[in-house]
């Protein structure tokens, strides 16, 4: 019988990881901006956080010192795609290739374990050492808030200028917004979160690596197609809501997948899969509709053709008229 | 007032012929003035309200609107006083968003975006009586997606959007082409009624012939990036659609058809 506590370490990676795709959410749906930065700033914000922990620095205060540092991150491959007419895909893949020597700069070295040290969840354990799932409770309370307060965002002036800017540029320009800062803007808070999230996963798991960001990306996406695709809305709050409940459902799915024999080095490709189906289901569909129509058509057809409605064999440049119809 | 002088603009694509550019453009239009602009494919129609809208920069020339120079100005900074409508209903309005959360953004125009909630029950009020006008029921419809919209109220809506701030220019490039001949005729009656109701100064370029002489007060018409004709008062009241092509024969020296020109005679 499979038990809460067991998946519970699931879901609790499901919302931390969630934060990282409401960031994916602001530069895939809001900005329809397809940012790999995402791969460079998530290890970003994990070494940002373990080297200030490392060093004695207050964990909380190194949540939000890599969350600044994932802000420029993002501000960078805005910079380069708006200033620098760069495209947007290649913008993210620069900056994420620059990152990666950035980490090791800030680490030092390619791996820094956490095992010992302070972390959020530890100061919170130690403060309220009787509640359980402590660390369940943590990381839902911080991504319903994040979620909340991204609702929010996104309903003022700027937040509604933002997604404009994502929908209707022109229109948006041609009422007095700067598109490109709007672009900057949205692809920095995006990258906050990606780093923010990256600096709690790093505590989370007791350790930051170089690595880590691998794919980071695609996972996102996995939780936004897998979330928007369940909660159906047009509405910001079902949508960001869809998101936190597909990072989870994409974990367990994981889950499960492990339990069933597949080995952690096939999660990557079981992902790409994943993000593959659903990405192709829309244009599989409609294919297969029109394949199964023009089947009937041709049937239709060979019966009109059989039965003399067309095609008749007739004297040249003689037009068969109406009165067969 | 809008004042243009010796407005010029090339598009340089690669060795190939420029075109749709701007070779000298002077134009003045008063305030509260409504201007219809004709002319063939390529003679700079639309470059010219891109131009005055800042889409990009020009090669020479001034644009004053009243009284203040804008030739330099950003494209989102002089659009906190130009009001734009498109050809295509699409780049109008943001389709994934709601019918009120496209008009609190217009609300916004020319002001400082900040935190604050962009729909407020007040400005709800507002966007429900500035939509109740149209007739077209969109008012009970605020929190439907935009997307779900005929391309006819995207443009109805577009139009709102655009002069819902009052702009000191209104700019309106062939918004009607898209639409068919009924919803075009509505659009256009809708233009007719907010731009006199404000009293706007207005530029709308126009395909049809019929249109530019049927509305507003003065019809000019371009041709290779220059302004060849205007006529306005008594004279344009007279003129009729076929007036309009024998001008064009007697400025150019050319035999041009109603074809030759691209132009369409009917409504």
């Amino acid at each position: 019988m499979l038990s809460f506590a067991l998946i519970s370490g699931s879901i609790e990676q499901g919302l931390a990881y969630g934060i990282m795709a409401l960031g994916v959410f602001i530069t895939y749906r809001v900005l329809q901006f397809a940012d790999l930065t995402v791969d460079g700033t998530f290890p970003l914000g994990a070494a940002v956080a373990a080297s200030l922990i490392v060093s004695g620095t207050s964990p909380f205060v190194a949540c939000l010192v890599a969350m600044l540092a994932g802000m420029l991150g993002g501000a960078l491959t805005g910079f380069l795609h708006t200033k620098l007419r760069i495209a947007g895909l290649l913008a993210g893949i620069l900056t994420m290739t620059g990152l990666y020597s950035v980490n090791l700069r800030i680490m030092g070295r390619a791996n820094i374990p956490l095992l010992r040290q302070p972390t959020v969840f530890t100061i919170l354990e130690e403060l309220l050492p009787k509640v359980p799932y402590l660390q369940l409770l943590v990381l839902l309370l911080l991504a319903v808030v994040i979620k909340l307060l991204l609702d929010a965002f996104l309903a003022t002036d700027i937040g509604l200028a933002m997604r404009a800017t994502g929908d209707s540029p022109e229109m948006i320009r041609s009422l007095g917004v700067d598109t490109e800062a709007m672009t900057i803007a949205g692809l920095s808070l995006a990258n906050g979160l990606v780093a923010f999230s990256g600096a709690l996963v790093a505590q989370y798991q007791g350790f930051a690596d170089v690595g880590m960001g691998i794919g980071t990306v695609v996972v996102g996406l996995a939780s936004v197609i897998i979330g928007t695709g369940i909660i159906r809305s047009h509405a910001v709050f079902h949508s960001t809501l869809g998101v936190l409940v597909g990072a989870i459902i994409y974990r367990l799915a994981i889950f499960f997948a492990l339990r069933m024999g597949l080995e952690p080095t096939d999660l990557r490709i079981m992902t790409a899969v994943l993000v593959i189906a659903a990405l192709a289901l829309p244009t599989v569909k409609t294919r297969w509709r029109e394949r199964r129509l023009s089947r009937l058509v041709a049937s239709e057809n060979a019966r009109l053709l059989a039965e003399g409605y067309v095609g008749q064999k007739e004297e040249a440049g003689c037009v068969r008229d109406s009165q067969s119809a | 007032m809008l004042e243009i002088a010796n407005l010029h603009k090339t598009f340089v694509v690669g060795g190939v012929a420029p075109r749709g550019a701007l070779a000298g453009v002077d134009l003045k239009v008063l305030p509260g003035e409504f201007v219809t602009i004709i002319g063939s494919n390529g003679a700079g129609k639309s470059t010219l309200l891109n131009a005055i809208a800042g889409v990009f920069p020009v090669d020479r020339g001034i644009i004053l609107l009243d009284n203040e120079d804008i030739t330099l100005q950003p494209e989102h900074k002089r659009a906190a006083y130009i009001g734009r409508v498109f050809q295509n209903p699409l780049q109008g309005t943001a389709a994934s968003m709601t019918i009120e959360e496209n008009l609190a953004m217009a609300m916004r125009r020319g002001q400082r975006r900040g935190l604050k909630r962009g729909l407020t029950a007040r400005s709800r009020k507002q966007i429900k009586e500035s939509l109740a006008v149209l007739g077209l029921g969109l008012e009970d419809r605020l929190q439907c997606p935009v997307g779900l919209l005929s391309g006819g109220q995207r443009q109805a809506l577009a139009l709102v959007m655009a002069t819902l701030v009052r702009p000191r220019l209104l700019l309106l490039d062939e918004h009607t082409a898209a639409l068919d001949p009924t919803t075009a005729e509505q659009i256009i009656l809708l233009t007719q009624r907010i731009v006199s109701q404000e009293g706007l100064t207005t530029l709308m370029v126009t395909h049809s012939l019929d249109q530019a002489l049927r509305l507003g007060d003065r019809t000019i018409m371009m041709h290779e990036g220059q302004i060849v004709l205007s006529v306005s008062g008594p004279e344009r009241a007279q003129m009729g659609v076929e007036d309009l092509l024998e001008e064009f024969r007697k400025l150019r020296g050319v035999q041009v058809t109603d074809d030759s020109l691209l132009l369409t005679t009917s409504a």
